[in-house]
This record gives C-alpha cells, structure tokens and sequence, in this order.
C-alpha cells in the first residue's frame, strides 16, 4: 500500500515536472496580464506601451496592460504574492518606490517581499531651467543658491519620490540649501517650470525629451550623456558623484516557480536587447539598464543600502 | 482658417466612421455611472496603435467628446453623474426630469454639448499656441484661489440652508484629505486601514453620494422613477432651440469659461462646469428658478463641460502638458506613436495636428444627431423600464463602475459606505453636492496652499504671494463678488424700493 502511494506520488511528481517543463518550453502560450501600479499615461505605462508589439514579436502572444494605481503604487504591490503564480501575471514595480515606501509606514507588503525579475531601465534624474532661465549652467544655479540659501526653488513630482531625493542629494553634494515644492505628478511639476513659478524643476531625462527646446538641461545623473540629449552634461562631468532616478522593473509573485521566474526574465531580456525596441526607449528618453534574475540579490542589496541611507537622513525612515 | 487643407483628410471614409465610432462609444461608456471619460480613452488606447496618429488622434478624441456628453445622461436621468464633468449637470437636470421634461434635459444638453465643444475646438484650431500661455500663468496660488471660488458655490446651492451645506462642505474637505498628502506626504485619517492609504476616489465618492441614495429612494417609495411628459419620448428639439437661442449669452459664456478652464492643467470639466453654473446663476433674471429644474443651467453646465475637451488639447499640444485627465493619456498614447509634443508640432507634424483638429470638429457635428438619437433611446428605457429592473441594473453598475476606476474592490466598499452615509444625511437635509465639492476641491486648495506658501516663503513674502499677483486679484475680485452679490442686490432692492415709495 505505502509502496504504491509512493509510487502514485512519484509518478504524478514526475507528471507535474513534465507539465511545468512544458509548460515553460512554450513559455508564453496565452495573454500575459501586465499590471501597472500607476494610472494610465505616466513613464511606467509609455514603457509597457512601447514593450508591447515585442512580445508579440518574440512570443507570438499578446500582454494585456492592466492599471491599479493607489497609494504610489503600494496598492498593487502590496497584493502581487496573492495573484496567481503561473508567470502569467507581471506586475511593473519601481526603485525607489518599493524601498522606500516600507521603510515610511506599513503599506501591506515588504521590500523583500517582492520577487523582482528584472529591472529594464530607468529614467535618469535631470535638473532643468526655463529656456529663457539667466541660469545657463549647472555652476551658474549652484552660485545663486550658494548666495541666497533656500531661495532657490525646484518643482518636482511628489514627496519623499525619486525627485525629492534627486534634490536632497544633490544639495548635500553641492553644500547648498534649496526649496524643494512637491507637485502632483509630473504634469503639475512641468507647468510650474514653464510658467516660471519656480527657478527650476528635478525630472527626469524622459521631462526635457517631452518638453524640447522649452527647458533647458543643467545636468543628467548618469554615468555618460544621455545619446539623445548629447549637450547636457553629467552631474559626473561636472565633479558631483549622481547617478540614479527611478528603475523600473518586473515582478511576479514570490511562490512563481524558479524556472518560470526565468523564463519571464529572459524574455524581458531579450525585448530589451532589440535595438528597435531599444531606439525607441532612447527616442522618448529612458535609459537602458538590464539587471537580469541572475544579478538580481546583489544590485536590490546596493539599491536598498543606498535608500536606507538616505532615508535615515531625510527623516522618512520610521519603521 | 488655418490648415484648411487638412479638411480634406478628416473628412476620408475612415477617419468619419472612426468619428462616428468614438462618439457612440464615448456617449454610451459616459453615461454609465462610474465609467469616466478619462477610462474610455485608456481603455481604447491600445486599438488606436495600429493607425496613423492623426486617426488615432480623432478616435480618441471622439470617444472622449462623446464620453463628456454622455455623462449627462445619468446626471439628468438618475441624478448621478456619469463622468466627474457632469455632477452640476444635476443640480437642475435631475428636477427637470423629475417633473416629467427629462427629454427636453437631454435634447438641450445635446444641443449645449455641440456648441461648447464647437466653441473648444474652434480655439483650439486658430489661437492654440498663444492661448497655451494662458495655462502658464496660473500658478499655485491661482490654483488656490480657484478652488476657494469653487468652494464658494455652496453658499449659493445651499440656499435656506447655509449651515447644512457649509458642514457638508466641511465633511467633503475632510474626507479628501484621507490618505497619504500629496504634499508632505504624511498620513491622514486612515484609521490604521491599509485600504485607506490612498485616499477617497473621487469617482466612487460621486457614485456612493449621488446614486445610492436615488437607489434606496426608488425601492423605499411606490411612485415611477420619473414623470411622463405629455408626448412619450419626443426630441422637443423645436423648444430646446428655443431655449438655447434665447440664452445664446449664457451659452457662449459658458464655452468661454469651459475652454479657459481646460486650458488649465489640473482643473478639468468639473471645475469648468461648476464655475458656468455658478455665473449662470448669479447673472440669471429669474434666479428663484435655479435649483427648480432650470434649463439655463443644464446648457451652462453641459456648454461648459464640453468645451474643456478643445481646451485642454491646447496645453497637451502646444507645450506637452496634459490639460485634463483623459489629456494625460492621450498624451502617453502619443509618445508611443513617436509623436513629439511641443510648439513645433504646430509646425513641422501640422498635417497631423490640423487633421486632428477638424476630425475633432467633425465628431463634435456627429454627436447633434447621434446625441438626439442616443438619448432618446436612454430617455425611453430609463422611464419604461419597470423599477424592479433599473434598481437592480442600476446598483450593479455602480459596483462594477466603482471597481473600473482602479480595479480595486476597496473603491467599492468606499462607494457602498459613503452611499449610506449619503442616504442618512440626505434624509437629514445634508445634500451630497457640498459634500462632493469638498472632495474634488479640497486637494487643489491644499496644494496650491502648501506650494504657493513654500514658494512664497523662498520668494521672501508669502503675503505677496498670496494677494498681490494680478490674476490672484481678479479671482479674489471673483470670490467676494461670487459671496456678496446676493446680498448687494438685496440692498440695491430694498434702496430703490425706498427711493420708489417716497
């Protein structure tokens, strides 16, 4: 009796195993669910939107994008490891969104908790004048703020977001003093630039793409100009040590099987190195990054140090 | 005109059935309680990427105008907003349905609808790049002191009952501060509860408030849902003409206030409509009609409205700032096209811009007969269809609205709460509109209060902030006009009154 349960077991084990097997050797073989944790229209939607016609390249299968905006994102994040764990439901997470915002208060799930695939680009910070700004270089504004502390103002999207830290860290780094006036969303924090309601606004290199010759770039935080926006210098280049801005990414809940984890991140992988796909993430101004599942425990440790860090001195680590 | 070249375009068989599409599919989704202007064109979004941009364009700018429309619908029918842009639209929609002119409502708020949106887009198509200034100059401080004028507005839908409505209007500033701050980021009100962090929707406020009270209404009381005009169903298309020719100043105020209004990056159609129903009805002759079912407010509600749509294309063109909620996606749709925003798209892409323009004009002509035909079918089925049946039909689309906004069930348990809520104090002599104008208003006045003071304290005076820049005064002018006018009118009466008997 037990030898044949075992038996039973071990058939049906080896059964399963074949299924998953095949299961990922077709790996997609219907709709992938795409959630977005933010409303339709921002940078994590343009860029499901651009990813999209390559999954049909490479699979033959659709995604289907999906929103669920609340709470900055924590709404979706928060209920990722209850959604079916079949690699048919990826959800988009952000850094420094999903370190940060457990690090504030409980939002219902842990960074660590969140079985990230791969991190596919990011959107550089970029620190922006109005065109017709006196301000004509990086050196010219840190001057004036280093006249005047705290008059100099900066519009940005959000509190304790990607833009306030930008500033925070770019203040400390220069040893100047400025007023960082959060804004909703980037729409918002962009009218206030081109009205001139503020001296300057911290975006993103995607901002100064969609705003052209109305804006002009001080400085990108990445570690060469960005391809697109060759006469903006770097932070580097100008001797502060910035690099960074928002990542984006993949997620699937935690109890995916390790083989169809791999299976997502490796066909996220490979859209990412289309150089169709890549010229038009470079058109709208992202910058490429490929954190594969494989780099994926050493690159979250360097981010969440580096965001803990910064949380404690902000003030915003509470937890 | 400029681009008139560009006719030809809009005008080939499929860009015209792209509009027709639109507008149809606008109108229905709109009209659905829940189902936002903002959910029609995202949810649409991912069909247009096979088309070239200008018909892409003018698909989801038809979806959108018809959707604005549509929101009516509901508003005059069920007295629940179908689309934010349409809560003033019950102010006088409702009670006209009510007393059994609920077709004349619709056949004016068609006949509103196309002129705003004519109004909108015709701006739109001659003075975009000059008028996108406009959306510059307010800052956070005007931002403000729009939010206090629109707060103004329950003073005068409160009337005989000023402290009622200026506690609801409390509780609605309070309810939308629930959640993390926009600005500062700490936590509000959440009572601990995760599913409150992000704050109260305003959409599944506006259906709890509004439609479950109707709803519970409809099932506690025997009578019909709404009175029968004499004939069943008719357009009275030759009465609403009327009415609209004779209040041809309020209509064309109210498109001017919509187009400015949307121009505005993070007003939007309900601010737009509220502001049109708040001048109509304090330059109104017979102002004791307002709140009784008066046409002049439906057409300055629903003219307004859709004018935003012309209006908020000219800050997401020109300067690549999305005028209104449904303009951010639209605005996302288009940099996947590969389309570059900006002045030059006025320039270097003007075929595409200029197709769109007058597709957008095209669809907005399509939504006379299409509306006329549209609503009078939804007339008929709402008065026809026994209670039994719309109650129930009813409440499911409230939950399955409330859960579309960001599929998130917590939206319908909100929605569900705040109905109650809504139905006690209605009982109660609290009406849900202060409440609600609480809700949408409060966050735009915090904002604007925290950004303009930080900016106001960097500048070196927050006062001057505050009071002394030049649009701030005119709004200021606005607010205490908006606040005294009833009362400087009674005095002018009572003076001259005395002046006549002496």
């Amino acid at each position: 009796m037990k030898k044949t349960t075992k038996l039973i077991t071990a058939v049906l084990g080896l059964f399963g195993g074949l299924v998953a097997a095949l299961a990922i050797a077709a790996y997609p073989e219907k709709t992938i669910s795409y959630i977005i944790a933010f409303g339709p229209g921002g940078e994590s939607d343009v860029s499901a939107r651009l990813q999209e016609p390559f999954f049909k390249k490479f699979t033959g299968q659709n995604i289907a994008i999906q929103y669920k905006p609340g709470a900055g994102g924590a709404a979706t994040w928060s209920q990722l490891n209850g959604m079916p764990a079949d690699g048919y439901t990826i959800v988009g997470t952000n850094i420094p969104h999903i370190v940060l915002q457990p690090l504030e208060k409980d939002v219902g799930y842990e960074t660590a908790d969140l079985a990230n695939v791969y991190w596919f680009h990011y959107t550089p910070d970029a620190i922006m004048v109005p065109a017709e700004s006196p301000y004509k270089t990086l050196k010219d504004l840190v001057a004036a703020a280093k006249k005047a502390p705290g008059t100099i103002t900066f519009s940005g999207s959000g509190t304790n977001s990607a833009n306030h830290l930008a500033q925070q860290r770019f203040d400390k780094l220069a040893g100047i003093k400025t007023t960082y006036v959060p804004f909703k969303g980037t729409g918002a924090s962009n009218t206030a630039l081109l009205g001139k309601q503020v001296t300057g606004s911290w975006g993103y290199t995607t901002v100064q793409m969609m705003l052209g010759e109305q804006a002009r770039c001080l400085a990108v935080a990445m570690e060469k100009r960005h391809p697109k926006i060759p006469d903006c210098p770097t932070f580097k280049e100008l001797g502060y040590d910035l690099v960074g801005g928002a990542y984006r990414g993949i997620a699937v809940p935690k109890s995916t099987p390790d083989n169809v984890k791999k299976a997502v991140s490796d066909l996220i992988g490979k859209i990412n190195k289309d150089p169709e796909f890549i010229a038009k993430m470079e058109g709208n101004g992202f910058a490429m990054v490929d954190v594969s599942l494989a780099e994926m425990p050493k690159f979250m440790d360097q981010m969440r140090k580096l965001y803990t860090g910064l949380a404690v001195e902000m003030g915003i680590k509470k937890r | 005109m400029p681009g008139i070249e560009f006719l030809v375009d809009a005008l080939t068989p499929v860009n015209l059935l792209l509009a027709v599409v639109g507008v149809a599919a606008g109108t229905i989704i709109g009209a659905l309680p829940g189902l936002t202007a903002t959910m029609a064109v995202a949810v649409l979004v991912p069909f247009t990427f096979g088309m070239p941009p200008a018909s892409a364009l003018i698909v989801l700018g038809a979806i959108y105008t018809g959707a604005i429309y549509g929101g009516a619908y509901s508003a005059i029918l069920l007295n629940t907003p179908g689309t934010p842009s349409a809560i003033a639209t019950t102010f006088e929609g409702y009670p006209m349905a009510k007393r059994g002119d609920g077709d004349l409502a619709i056949t004016l708020a068609c006949l509103a609808s196309v002129f705003g949106g004519l109004v909108g887009a015709l701006f739109l198509l001659g003075l975009a790049p000059p008028l996108a200034e406009v959306a510059l100059k307010f800052g956070p401080v005007e931002y403000f002191w729009l939010a206090i004028f629109g707060l103004t507005l329950i003073g005068t839908l409160s009337e005989g009952n000023m402290l009622k409505g200026l506690i609801g209007g409390c509780a609605g500033l309070l309810l939308s501060m629930i959640g993390v701050a926009e600005v500062g980021g700490d936590i509000r009100y959440t009572m601990d509860l995760k599913m409150l962090l992000g704050g109260i929707d305003v959409v599944s406020a506006l259906i709890g408030l509004y439609c479950i009270p109707v709803l519970i209404d409809l099932v506690a009381t025997p009578d019909p849902h709404l009175k029968l005009g004499n004939q069943i169903a008719g357009y009275r298309l030759r009465e609403a003409l009327t009415i609209s020719w004779r209040s041809k100043v309020n209509l064309i105020r109210s498109s001017f206030v919509g187009t400015i209004v949307g121009i505005l990056p993070g007003a939007g159609g309900s601010i737009a409509s509220l502001v049109a129903y708040s001048e109509a009805r304090r330059t109104a002759k017979r102002q004791s009609n307002f709140g009784k079912g008066e046409p002049d407010g439906v057409l300055a509600t629903e003219s307004a409205n859709n004018a935003t749509v012309g209006g908020g294309f000219i800050p997401t063109l020109v300067l690549g700032i999305p005028g209104t909620p449904p303009d951010a996606v639209i605005l996302g749709a288009l940099l996947v096209q590969g389309i570059r925003t900006g002045p030059s798209l006025f320039g270097e892409q003007s075929s595409i811009v200029y197709t769109f323009i007058y597709g957008l004009i095209i669809a907005t002509l399509l939504m006379l007969p299409m509306g006329l035909l549209i609503g009078r079918y939804a007339f008929k089925s709402i008065v026809t269809i026994p209670k039994a049946v719309l109650v129930p039909a009813v409440g499911f689309l409230t939950v399955i609205g409330s859960y579309a906004i960001n599929n998130n069930t917590d939206d319908v348990i909100v929605m569900v709460v705040l109905g109650i809520v809504g139905w006690v104090l209605n009982r109660l002599g609290y009406s849900p509109s202060p409440i609600v104008l609480g809700v949408i208003l409060g966050p735009i006045a915090e904002a604007g209060f925290v950004q303009g003071y930080l900016i106001g304290t960097a500048r070196g005076s927050v006062l001057a902030e505050f009071f002394f820049r030049p649009i701030s005064m005119a709004v200021i002018g606005f607010i205490l006009l908006s606040l005294f006018y009833p009362y400087l009118t009674r005095q002018w009466r009572m003076y001259r009154g005395v002046a006549s008997s002496d």
